[in-house]
C-alpha cells in the first residue's frame, strides 16, 4: 500500500485530503450494498487525546518520592455515597461492561479471571450475566440498560455495583445491535428471543424517560438490593457538565463518563465517528460539575474510551478521575487483533491490527464470537493472566508517574501537575500549553 | 395478617420487612395501610406472600415481583411490576405508562386502563387490561401476551418480537411489522385461559389477535424506510 502510495506520489499523482482512499472504498460500499457499515471497536479517526498531555515532573520546586521504596496508593474506594457495601478496588483500572453476546463466554471469564487476579472490578453488560463471569469475578457490576435483555432480579442481588446505562461513548444517543449470526441458543435464550434474528437494544430506557423518574428508579433498585451496593451511571461524553449534574442529582454513587474513542461491539461507522466529544475533553466538564455541587470525590467518577497506558490512567486521574475503565485495550491484552492470527484475518479480508467486526462473529481470536471452535481457540485461565499482567503494567506505570510528581496517593495527582502540547488539548484539558501560562478561554 | 401503616412507618421499613420474609417466612398476609401514592412499593419479593396494599401506589409498584401476589386497590404510577419474574399484580384502578415493562413470568392485571407503552419489552408475563391501553404498548415485545378488553392507541406491537397481543376494541394504528393475524382454536383457547385466571369476564371470540409479520427480524435494504 505505501510502496503504491509512494510510486503514485512519485509519478505525480495526487491523492485528495477530502476524497481520501477510504473515503473512496466507502462510496463505493455504500453503492454497492445500500447498507450503512457497521462495526465494533471505537473511533479510528485522530482527535486530540492524552497522548498531547504530559507531566511536570518533580525538580526544584516540587520534591519527588523514591521509586521503589515509597508508596504510592492505588487503592481506591467506589460508591461511599449512600452503599452499605462500598466498592475497593486495589487498582483503578476497572474492566468496562461488554456484553456476553458480544464476547464469547471464555472471553467473559478470561475478563473476570484477570480482574479479580489483581483486585479490581469487572462489569457484566447488555445480555446479562452469565455463571462463569460471577463465579470469576470477585467484584462485578451488574449492568441495567434499557433492553433489559437477562435482566432479573436475583443477578441484581448478587451483584456488587449496579450500573445504570443511560449510553456509550461509542454511541450516544444510540441503542445496541447484535446481529443474528451471532445469536446461539444460549443467547438468544438469555435475551429471550428467537434464535438467529437481530436483536436491537433500545436506545431509552423502558420505564423512564427524563432524570426526575431516574431518581425514583434509582430508589427503587436501592431498595431491591436493600441499600447494600453502589450505584452507577454510565453516559457517553457529550454534554458532561449538565449530564454529570443531573446524575448526581438522580442519587448516583458513582459516574461513568465515557468519551468518543470508546469501543462498542457493533455500531454504525457513522456514529462511532460522529458523535461525542473526547474522553480528554469530558473529564474536566464531568469534574467541574462535581466541584460546583461539593460532590468531588463524594461522588466517585470513573473514566473510559481510549485508555491504553499507565501515562492514560495517571493523567485521567490527574484531571479528576477516581478510577478509570477500559475495554479495548483488555481485550487486545486477551489476545484481540494479535498477530498470530494474521492468516486468518487476511482471510476474512482483515488484518491484524485492522480487525474491527466484532459484529461478525467471526473473530480468529475466539474473543467476539459465538462459535464454539473460535471460542476454544481463548484459554480463559492464560487470557487472564494475561489481563492481569497488563492491569499490573498500568498501575505500576501511573504508580511512576505519580511519585515522579511527589504523589504518595494516585488521585493526588492534580490538573497542576499537567502541561498540554497543543492549543486544541490545553482548551479541552483546561491545563496550560506547555511552557507557557496560557489556558485557552481561561486566562491570558 | 400483619399491617404496616405508612404513616407510621416508611418504605424502607416495609420493603426490608417484606424481603426478610425470603430468608425464614413468618407471615404470609401483608396488608398496607396509609398508602398515599408512595413510589417503589413491595418491590423486589422474594416469597409467596399475600400483599394488599390500600391506596394509590406511586412508581414501580411491585417491581421485580416474584413469586407474591399483589393487590392494589386504587392507581398506580409509572412501571408497576415491572420485570415482574413470577406471582400476580392486580390493579382495581388505572395504570400509568410502562405497565409490566420487561416482565419475564406471572399475571399482571389491570382492572382500569394503562396509558402509554404497556408491556413494553415484554419478555414472557402475562397482562389483562380490562379497559383500553396508550399508545405504543408492547414496543419491542418479545415473549408473553398482552390481553386489551378496550381500545389500543397508536402504534401498537411496534417493532415486535414473539409477544402476542389480542384486543377486543379498536386499535388506532399499529406499529412497524405489526399485523393483525388469523385467530384458531389453539388462540381462543390460549385467551379463554389467560381470561379465566384473570378473573375477567369477556367473550374471547369477540377478540382479534395481532403478532409480528417477523420482516424486521434480520435486516434487509428493502425495508430501509421501516427502521
Ligand atoms: C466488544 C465490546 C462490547 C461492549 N459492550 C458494552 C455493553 O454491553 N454495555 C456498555 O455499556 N458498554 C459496552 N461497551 C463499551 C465499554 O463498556 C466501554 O465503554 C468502552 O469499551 C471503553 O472504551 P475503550 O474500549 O476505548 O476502553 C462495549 C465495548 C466493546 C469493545
Amino acid at each position: 500500500m505505501s510502496e503504491e502510495k509512494d510510486l503514485n506520489i512519485n509519478t505525480g499523482l495526487r491523492e485528495s485530503a477530502t476524497f481520501d482512499h477510504f473515503t473512496m472504498a466507502e462510496i463505493r460500499r455504500a453503492a454497492e450494498t445500500g447498507i450503512y457499515d457497521i462495526r465494533g471497536f471505537g473511533a479510528k479517526r485522530k482527535v486530540p487525546h492524552f497522548d498531547d498531555l504530559l507531566f511536570l515532573g518533580a525538580s526544584m520546586s516540587r520534591y519527588p518520592l523514591e521509586g521503589y521504596r515509597e508508596k504510592c496508593n492505588t487503592q481506591v474506594t467506589l460508591g461511599t455515597r449512600f452503599a452499605k457495601k462500598p466498592i475497593v478496588i486495589e487498582t483503578p483500572v476497572t474492566i468496562a461492561g461488554m456484553s456476553f453476546g458480544a464476547l464469547s463466554a471464555n472471553a467473559k471469564e478470561a475478563l473476570g479471571r484477570g480482574a479479580s487476579e489483581v483486585g479490581t472490578s469487572t462489569t457484566t453488560g447488555d445480555g446479562g450475566m452469565t455463571p462463569e463471569e460471577r463465579g470469576q469475578s470477585s467484584k462485578l457490576v451488574y449492568q441495567y440498560l434499557p433492553s433489559r435483555y437477562g435482566m432479573n432480579p436475583d443477578d441484581l442481588r448478587k451483584a456488587d455495583a449496579i450500573e445504570v446505562v443511560l449510553g456509550q461513548g461509542a454511541k450516544p444517543g444510540g441503542g445496541g445491535m447484535l446481529l443474528g449470526q451471532k445469536i446461539t441458543d444460549r443467547v438468544a435464550q438469555m435475551r429471550t428471543l428467537p434464535k438467529g434474528v437481530d436483536q436491537r437494544s433500545a436506545c431509552r430506557h423502558p420505564d423512564w424517560t427524563g432524570p426526575d423518574d431516574l431518581a425514583i428508579k434509582i430508589q427503587e433498585l436501592r431498595e431491591i438490593t436493600d441499600w447494600q451496593v453502589p450505584i452507577y451511571i454510565k453516559v457517553g461524553a457529550t454534554r458532561t457538565y449538565y449530564d454529570v449534574k443531573l446524575a448526581v442529582k438522580a442519587g448516583a454513587d458513582v459516574i461513568v463518563v465515557d468519551g468518543m474513542q470508546g469501543g462498542t461491539a457493533a455500531t454504525q461507522e457513522v456514529f462511532i465517528e460522529h458523535v461525542g466529544i473526547p474522553t480528554m475533553a469530558a473529564i474536566p466538564q464531568a469534574v467541574q460539575a462535581l466541584q460546583e455541587m461539593g460532590m468531588h470525590r463524594k461522588v466517585q467518577l470513573i473514566v473510559s474510551g481510549g485508555i491504553r497506558n499507565g501515562a492514560d490512567v495517571a493523567k485521567c486521574m490527574a484531571l479528576g478521575a477516581d478510577a478509570v475503565a477500559i475495554g479495548t485495550a483488555a481485550l487486545i491484552a486477551l489476545g484481540d487483533n494479535d498477530p498470530k492470527w494474521e492468516a486468518e484475518y487476511r482471510k476474512i479480508g482483515s488484518a491484524a491490527g485492522f480487525y474491527d467486526d466484532y459484529q461478525e462473529g467471526k473473530d480468529p481470536a475466539g474473543i467476539s464470537t459465538q462459535d464454539p471452535e473460535l471460542s476454544k481457540r481463548l484459554d480463559p485461565v492464560v487470557a487472564g493472566h494475561r489481563l492481569a499482567n497488563y492491569l499490573r503494567v498500568l498501575t505500576m506505570e501511573a504508580q511512576t508517574l505519580a511519585r515522579a510528581c511527589g504523589k504518595n496517593d494516585l488521585r493526588n495527582l492534580e490538573p497542576e501537575d499537567l502541561v498540554a502540547l497543543t492549543v486544541e488539548s490545553a482548551a479541552m484539558a483546561r491545563v496550560p500549553l506547555a511552557g507557557t501560562s496560557w489556558i485557552p478561554g481561561q486566562k491570558f | 395478617m400483619k399491617t404496616i401503616d405508612l404513616e407510621k412507618s416508611s418504605v424502607r421499613e416495609l420493603n426490608q420487612a417484606l424481603h426478610d420474609q425470603h430468608n425464614e417466612c413468618t407471615e404470609r398476609e401483608w396488608e398496607v395501610t396509609g398508602v398515599k401514592g408512595d413510589h417503589n412499593l413491595a418491590v423486589g419479593l422474594d416469597q409467596s406472600l399475600s400483599v394488599h396494599i390500600k391506596g394509590h401506589a406511586g412508581y414501580y409498584c411491585a417491581g421485580m415481583n416474584k413469586k407474591a401476589n399483589i393487590l392494589v386497590e386504587g392507581n398506580v404510577g409509572q412501571g408497576v411490576a415491572e420485570n415482574m419474574m413470577s406471582g400476580s399484580v392486580r390493579v382495581t384502578g388505572d395504570a400509568s405508562q410502562s405497565a409490566g415493562a420487561t416482565a419475564h413470568g406471572g399475571l399482571l392485571v389491570v382492572e382500569g386502563n394503562a396509558g402509554a407503552r404497556c408491556g413494553i419489552s415484554l419478555k414472557g408475563a402475562d397482562i389483562v387490561v380490562k379497559g383500553s391501553v396508550g399508545h405504543m404498548s408492547c414496543f419491542m415485545a418479545q415473549a408473553g401476551t398482552l390481553v386489551v378488553c378496550g381500545d389500543a392507541g397508536e402504534a401498537l406491537g411496534d417493532s415486535l418480537y414473539e409477544t402476542r397481543i389480542y384486543v377486543k376494541g379498536s386499535v388506532k394504528s399499529l406499529g412497524a411489522d405489526c399485523v393483525e393475524k388469523e385467530m384458531r382454536a389453539e388462540h381462543i383457547e390460549h385467551l379463554t385461559e389467560l381470561l379465566h385466571r384473570a378473573g375477567v369476564d369477556e367473550d374471547p371470540a369477540a377478540f382479534k389477535r395481532y403478532g409480528s409479520a417477523r420482516n424486521l427480524y434480520n435486516f434487509k435494504v428493502d425495508h430501509a424506510s421501516s427502521y
